[in-house]
């Protein structure tokens, strides 16, 4: 190890530019993952270093992501695996079995929750999944303790040889404060692959073996998270408050001098010292967002101590805990006598401003046509921006990475008479789309398959994928044939259009409607975001007054580049990119490029 | 109740560069070696859609602000100010951008919405700062500086000198826009002075 420069240094950072930094102090050599909210932020920290000594990825899919990490840690290598919940849903085959296998190289696997679901399909909590697969799982409730835990979880991987589990919160992640930073470390480790047949070729005789050590370690792995302070009680009084993660900090600001507080802070917990602690106690009372994972196991050693939380209805089992809502389960539970938040009430029927397209997304010129063409069809969609398209009426289901194309041709074989038209953007067509396209191709659907083509993985924070022409770090690299991929899948009508063109989109759709057999419609065309970040102009359009109709076409179409103006007359704001699009479907030709004078 | 710290809660339309506000108080709290907490929007909420970001100034526990509870309001945009004004405390101040752009629901959907002497008149009943920062932004030379504007205006309010919010907004913003930033700063810090209290 060779040390730089500086050593301690006082910083305001994002919980994820933190979890980034402690991972250059481990220090980390090989990282890997697939872009979720609210996970991201910490490999675009990591492959936007001007010097690294580690190897940085974007893989295509959280399974693939965890997989190459495992063996760079199999070849005594310090691993990163970042991913968001529903992504180590992806990763479980793997992650399963790696419990098994162990490691020799420091692991960690960093699935971040989302309570409340702020940019999520579900509220599912990764704790239960270090349960199940029997590793480590290590949950911070401040920012620097994300940060000292992702600098320490290495280092215990490899004293359990299991991979750990690092579970921040979105309110960890997309939290900021005061941080104390250790130095940058510059790695000289060497792979090395030890050829073990009995630790890596899970075959029945070797994997019953491997699971029986794996249980051996757990009570060593209880006792060691004991030791090494992650969990911690101070006793005050006759009450407890037992806690995890964010929960902690709410619960801290509020708690009465005389009340015992808990903070669980690692996973496995250890019975007897869990039972200890509770046992000094008349009440106990677990505060913790999602699964009452520390509850149960509260419940399980308190004997008759009444214990108070989620399984009574103490605590809500869904969304996000805050101050005030800390506080109102802390007065139900008599803990203190009034809520210290004041109630407030926000200004009714203000209109809501969601989220939205932007101005000259070609998501929205790519439905737009898909709308004109299939006007009575069923919409599956996926997971990206074009999720937004629901308010324009062309998004009927999504439920997890790849399930537009396999949601479609379940629905079409099903019998449903309509015609069923699905959406997919690239990234989440490589991650797990391919598969649904070749299966439904195989076994002969009648469905539209539009990809989404924008060339990057917008919604994250416009990460590259294999469809953009360079890798994580900025290396060019053969962007793959969407085209091919999906001649590859036997699929003989593919067309590529540009969203931007209405008319040539108009007729793809319906050459694609007049036939059987799955139809893949490739729309275009630059992200508008990447495309103004290149530097790309195009002129602003303006509506002429006194052609405009009042006609609510373009209005319709919902730009946010387009307003409604005196006379219900379309006037175009600041936003409007040129893509042109209004102006090819304004039936009046009201709609103009601006000549620059 | 007084809540610890001060709490300061930016809020405006994706895009318009709370993040960047929320670092420059962040960066101040550093050079003043004072504990600061924050919170803010990322991913897809942030698509032209409203957000929001808190920072608790000697802030030791939590990140989020309760309800009521905001010791500062800064808004970019005037409706976005109305929409979290419930977030103030009774003694609060609110620095509003008079600026105000309507969501593309309202014309697509014909919903109702208020307009500028209506919700200016509906935040009186708070201390109240209201000015034009995308105006004031373009006579600094860029309109883009339009947040570091309204920090400017909220510098009288804020437990902070201006001495380390210049600093953060120089070790902030990209070296580039220095130079306009702290014009835009001082324009609005001026602006804040001589508003009404």
């Amino acid at each position: 190890m060779v040390e730089q420069g500086w050593t301690m240094e006082e910083r305001y950072l994002l919980g994820n530019e933190a979890i980034a930094h402690a991972c250059i102090e481990a220090p980390v050599d090989f990282v890997t993952g697939y872009p979720g909210t609210p996970s991201s932020e910490v490999i675009d920290v990591l492959r936007s270093q001007e010097k690294r000594s580690s190897y940085i990825e974007w893989s295509v899919n959280e399974k693939v992501a965890l997989e190459n990490a495992l063996a760079a840690a199999w070849c005594g290598l310090r691993a990163l695996c970042t991913m968001k919940h529903v992504g180590l849903n992806v990763a479980a085959d793997p992650l399963m079995t790696s419990a098994y296998t162990g490691v020799t190289g420091g692991f960690v696997i960093m699935s971040a929750d989302d309570p409340f679901a702020h940019s999520s399909q579900n509220e599912q909590d990764t704790r239960c999944y270090a349960h199940f697969a029997k590793v480590p799982c290590l949950d911070p409730s401040t920012i620097q303790e994300a940060h000292d835990m992702v600098r320490d979880a290495f280092a215990l991987s490899e004293e359990f040889c299991l991979p750990v589990i690092f579970r921040p919160t979105t309110r960890i992640c997309h939290s900021k404060g005061d941080v104390i930073l250790g130095s940058p470390v510059v790695s000289n480790r060497k792979a090395e692959f030890k050829k073990d047949p009995r630790q890596y070729v899970v075959i029945p005789a070797h994997t019953r073996i491997l699971h029986k050590k794996l249980n051996e370690k757990q009570s060593v792995i209880k006792k060691r998270l004991v030791e090494l302070g992650y969990n911690t009680c101070e006793i005050k009084g006759k009450w407890l408050v037992v806690t995890s993660g964010i929960a902690a900090a709410y619960v801290r600001e509020i708690l009465p001098d005389n009340v015992s507080f808990m903070k669980i802070g690692a996973y496995p917990i250890d019975e007897s010292w869990l039972k200890s602690f509770v046992r000094k106690h008349d009440r106990v009372i677990v505060i913790e967002e999602l699964s009452p994972e520390v509850e149960d196991q509260v419940r399980q050693v308190a004997g008759d101590i009444p214990v108070y939380g989620k399984k009574d209805g103490y605590v809500p089992l869904e969304g996000e805990l805050s101050l005030p809502v800390v506080a109102a389960i802390m007065v139900k539970a008599g803990i203190i006598p009034q809520n210290p938040c004041p109630d407030a009430v926000p200004v009714p029927n203000l209109p809501p401003r969601p989220p939205i397209l932007c101005a000259g997304c070609l998501h929205r010129a790519t439905f737009y046509a898909i709308r004109r063409v299939f006007n009575d069809a069923i919409y599956p969609s996926d997971i990206g921006c074009y999720t937004l398209g629901l308010q324009l009426g062309v998004v009927d289901t999504t439920i997890c990475m790849g399930a537009s194309i396999t949601v479609a041709s379940g629905i079409a074989k099903s019998g449903e008479p309509r015609d069923v038209v699905c959406s997919i953007g690239d990234s989440t067509f490589l991650h797990t789309g391919i598969q649904g396209l070749l299966n439904a191709v195989y076994n002969n659907a009648n469905i539209t398959v539009v990809i989404l083509d924008n060339r990057i993985t917008a919604m994250t924070g416009h990460q590259p994928n294999p469809n953009t022409g360079h890798t994580a770090c900025g290396i060019e690299s053969n962007p793959v044939s969407l085209e091919a991929i999906s001649r590859a899948c036997g699929v003989s009508f593919v067309e590529t259009v540009d969203p931007y063109d209405v008319p040539s989109m108009l007729e793809a759709f319906r050459n694609a409607k007049a036939r059987k057999g799955v139809k893949v419609v490739i729309a275009r065309q630059q992200c508008v975001i990447s495309a103004r970040r290149a530097g790309i102009k195009r002129g602003r359009f303006s509506v002429a007054l006194d052609v405009c109709t009042s006609c609510g076409t373009c209005i319709r179409f919902g730009c946010p580049a387009i307003e409604k103006g005196e006379e219900d007359k379309a006037r175009i704001n600041d936003l409007c990119s040129g893509c042109s699009v209004c102006a090819q479907i304004c039936p009046a030709g009201a709609i103009q490029r601006e000549v620059k004078r | 109740m007084s809540m610890q710290g001060y709490n300061v809660l930016i809020v405006g339309i994706g895009g318009q560069g709370t993040i960047l506000a929320s670092n420059i108080l962040g960066e101040a709290c550093i050079i003043e070696g004072r504990h600061v907490k924050g919170a803010e929007t990322h991913g897809m909420a942030q698509r032209g859609g409203s957000v929001e970001s808190h920072i608790r100034i000697d802030g030791l526990f939590g990140p989020l602000i309760a309800p009521k509870t905001a010791d500062l309001l800064i808004a970019f945009d005037l409706l976005e100010a109305l929409r979290y004004s419930h977030y103030l405390s009774t003694q609060g101040e609110m620095i509003a951008n008079r600026h105000l752009v309507l969501p593309t629901s309202v014309y697509t959907q014909n919903i109702a919405a208020p307009q500028e002497p209506e919700i200016i008149a509906a935040l009186k009943k708070y201390r109240l700062c209201a000015l034009d920062a995308d105006q004031i932004a373009q006579d600094a030379g860029s309109p883009l500086s339009a947040n570091v504007v309204m920090l400017g205006a909220a510098s009288h309010a804020l437990p902070l000198s201006p001495a380390s919010l210049l600093e953060a907004v120089r070790r902030s913003v990209p070296k580039k826009t220095v130079e306009v930033n702290v014009r835009a700063f001082e324009k609005g810090r001026n602006a804040g002075g001589s508003c009404q209290r």
